[in-house]
C-alpha cells in the first residue's frame, strides 16, 4: 500500500502510523453529556469501503493527514492535511482559532 | 449417536468405504424457527449444539452465506488456552477448557486437540514480573501455570535462541501445560454433525440481507432463500458484525473489523512439540501435525474488511521468526491468508441479549476467539434459551463500554488495533 503524502509524495504504508477512525466528532471539553462521550470513546462506524481515518507520516514529515481509503479493496481516494481539516471545521462552526 | 468408533472404521474399511452417512442433511428452510442463528463459524455451530443438547431447543436453524467452516473457525492458528489475568476472563476461558478437554468425546468426533502446552517468553525483568503475576493469578483460579528459567527453557524447545547474544535475550516463560491446538476444521464439523442430529437445520449458501422487524422487535430474516421467521435470531457472524448489524438499522458499536494474517511453511521433521510466543515483539509458533510450522504475529493495524493484509506485516513476523529461531531462517513459507476480526474496544467478547428485542449478538473475539468456540456456545446458547446471561459471561455485556465498566486485559484503553 502507497500512501501520497501532500508534503513527501508516494511513500510506503511502513512509514505511516495509523491513528483511527476520523468519523468521530469530540463532544465539546466542557461538556458533561455521558453518553456524548462514551459514544466519542467507544462507539464506531466501521465502515466497509470508503472509510475517512487518521494517519502520521511519522517515519518521514511526521504530518497528520486525514486519508480516505476503501477498506475493502486498501484503494485511497484523497489525503489531505489534517490540519486544513481541522481549520475548515472551525470555519464552518463560526469558531476561533 | 456414537457413529465413528473403531469397529465402524473396520466395517466401512471392508465395505470399501461406501457406508459412510453425510455428516449433515442439506434441508430446505421451513418458514418458522423457534431460533436463528447467523453465522455458521464455530461460535454458531456450537451455540446451535448447547441449545439443544442443553436446552432442548431443537427448532433451530444455522445460516451460512458460504459454507459451514469456511470463515474465521477454518482460518486460525489454532490455538486453544486460558491463560488471562482478569477474573471476566480466566473464569470463562477455564470454561472454555474444560469443554475442549472433553469436546472429541462429547461430539463423537476427533478434533484432535493436543495439550502440548502454550510457553509464552519473557525478555525483561518488567514483562517477567508481569507473566508471574499472571500465572498466580490463573493458580488462584484453579488453573495450571508454571513458571520456567532459561534452562528448562532451552531443554523444552531446542532451537530457540536462548544466548546472551540473542536479539531479545530470554530471561523466563510462563508455561501453561493444558494449553495446546485442535483441528480447526473438525470443531465446525464435530459440531455441526452432532446439532444436525439433534434436528438443527443447516442452511448453507444462505446469506441473511435484512431483517423482519414488528416495531423494534426483530422476528426474522431475509435470506437470499427466502424470508424466515423465528422467536429470536442470533448473529455471530465474527468479522462481518459491522456488516450484518448494520442491516438491523445498528450502525455503531464498540467494535472494528481488522485483518490479521497468517502463515504456514513447508513440512520439517518433528520440530517443536509446544506452542511458543515471544514476548519481544509478537509472534506465535507451533507444528501441525503434518510437520508445517503455523506461525502469525500482529494485526495489519488499520480498519479492514479486505481479507488480505499488505507486505510489511509479513516482512515483520517472518523477522520475528528469525530472531527467535535462527535456524529456521531458511525454512521456505508455503502459503498465507487473511482473515477479518472484530475487534472489541476493549479486547474482550460481547455476548450478550440485544440491541434490539428478539435479537442476540456475540462478537468481539479479537485474536482470540478459536479457543472461545466452546464456552461461547455454550453461553450464548444458555442467553438465548433462558434471556439471561450465564454467570459466566454475565461481564460481557454490551453496555458495559456505557457504564465503565470494560474488561482490558491489556490495559490499553479504548485501542482496538492494540489488543
Ligand atoms: C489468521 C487468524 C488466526 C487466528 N488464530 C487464532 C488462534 O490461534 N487462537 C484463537 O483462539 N483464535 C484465533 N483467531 C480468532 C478466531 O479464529 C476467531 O475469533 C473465531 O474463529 C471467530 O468465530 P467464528 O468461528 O464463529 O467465526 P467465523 O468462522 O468467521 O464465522 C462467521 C460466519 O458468519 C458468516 N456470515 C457472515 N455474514 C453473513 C450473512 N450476512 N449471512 C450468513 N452468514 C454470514 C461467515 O461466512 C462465517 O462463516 C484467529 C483469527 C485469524 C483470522
Ligand atoms: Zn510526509
Amino acid at each position: 500500500m502507497l500512501i501520497t503524502c501532500p508534503c513527501c509524495g508516494p511513500r510506503d504504508v511502513s512509514e505511516f502510523t495509523y491513528q483511527g477512525d476520523a468519523n468521530r466528532t469530540r463532544p465539546d471539553p466542557a461538556s458533561t453529556d455521558q453518553a456524548a462521550w462514551n459514544a466519542y470513546v467507544y462507539d464506531r462506524v466501521n465502515t466497509a469501503g470508503a472509510h475517512r481515518e487518521y494517519w502520521q507520516h511519522s517515519g518521514g514529515c511526521r504530518s497528520h493527514l486525514i486519508v480516505v481509503r476503501s477498506t475493502l479493496t486498501h484503494r485511497i481516494d484523497s489525503v489531505r492535511f489534517a490540519r486544513d481539516a481541522a481549520d475548515g471545521a472551525r470555519r464552518r462552526s463560526g469558531g476561533a482559532a | 449417536m456414537r457413529e465413528y468408533s473403531a469397529l465402524a472404521l473396520l466395517k466401512n474399511a471392508f465395505s470399501g468405504n461406501r457406508d459412510w452417512k453425510p455428516a449433515w442433511r442439506k434441508p430446505d428452510p421451513k418458514p418458522h424457527y423457534d431460533v436463528v442463528i447467523v453465522g455458521g463459524g464455530g461460535h454458531g455451530l456450537a451455540t446451535a449444539y448447547y441449545l439443544a443438547s442443553e436446552h432442548g431447543i431443537t427448532n433451530v436453524a444455522v445460516m451460512e452465506k458460504g459454507w459451514l467452516g469456511g470463515g474465521n473457525v477454518g482460518r486460525n492458528t489454532t490455538i486453544v488456552r486460558s491463560n488471562y489475568l482478569l477474573p471476566a476472563n480466566t473464569g470463562f476461558y477455564e470454561h472454555s477448557m474444560k469443554l475442549w478437554e472433553n469436546l472429541s468425546h462429547e461430539l463423537n468426533y476427533n478434533v484432535m486437540f493436543s495439550q502440548r502446552g502454550i510457553l509464552n517468553l519473557a525478555h525483561t525483568p518488567g514483562q517477567a514480573d508481569d507473566y508471574i503475576r499472571r500465572g498466580n493469578a490463573m493458580r488462584h483460579e484453579g488453573i495450571d501455570a508454571v513458571w520456567m528459567n532459561p534452562a528448562e527453557i532451552a531443554r523444552k524447545v531446542p532451537g530457540l535462541d536462548v544466548s546472551a547474544k540473542a536479539r531479545f535475550p530470554i530471561v523466563g516463560g510462563l508455561m501453561q501445560p493444558r494449553a495446546g491446538t485442535a483441528r480447526h476444521d473438525a470443531v465446525a464439523w464435530g459440531y455441526a454433525r452432532a446439532a444436525d442430529r439433534r434436528g438443527v437445520d443447516m442452511l448453507e449458501n444462505c446469506e441473511v440481507t435484512g431483517f423482519l422487524r414488528d416495531g423494534d422487535r426483530i422476528t426474522g430474516v431475509m435470506t437470499t432463500r427466502g424470508e424466515i421467521r423465528a422467536r429470536k435470531v442470533a448473529v455471530a457472524v465474527a468479522g462481518s458484525t459491522g456488516r450484518v448489524m448494520k442491516l438491523a438499522g445498528i450502525d455503531r458499536l464498540p467494535i472494528e473489523s481488522h485483518v490479521l494474517q497468517a502463515f504456514v511453511s513447508e513440512s520439517l521433521k518433528p520440530a517443536i512439540d509446544t506452542v511458543v510466543t515471544f514476548g519481544g515483539g509478537h509472534l506465535y509458533v507451533s507444528q501441525s501435525d503434518k510437520g508445517g510450522l503455523v506461525f502469525g504475529g500482529d494485526i495489519d493495524g488499520y480498519n479492514s474488511y479486505a481479507q488480505r493484509g499488505n507486505l510489511p506485516v509479513v516482512e515483520e513476523v517472518m523477522s520475528e521468526m528469525a530472531a527467535l529461531f535462527p535456524g529456521w531462517a531458511g525454512v521456505r513459507l508455503l502459503r498465507s491468508w487473511g482473515g477479518i476480526m472484530d475487534m472489541s474496544m476493549d479486547g474482550s467478547p460481547i455476548i450478550t441479549a440485544g440491541p434490539l428485542p428478539g435479537l442476540y449478538l456475540n462478537t468481539g473475539w479479537c485474536y482470540g476467539g478459536f479457543k472461545a468456540t466452546p464456552a461461547s456456545g455454550s453461553c450464548f446458547a444458555h442467553t438465548i434459551a433462558r434471556d439471561a446471561p450465564h454467570p459466566l459471561n454475565a461481564a460481557f455485556t454490551l453496555e458495559r463500554f456505557h457504564r465503565g465498566a470494560v474488561i482490558d486485559e491489556k490495559g490499553q484503553g479504548a485501542t482496538p488495533r492494540l489488543h
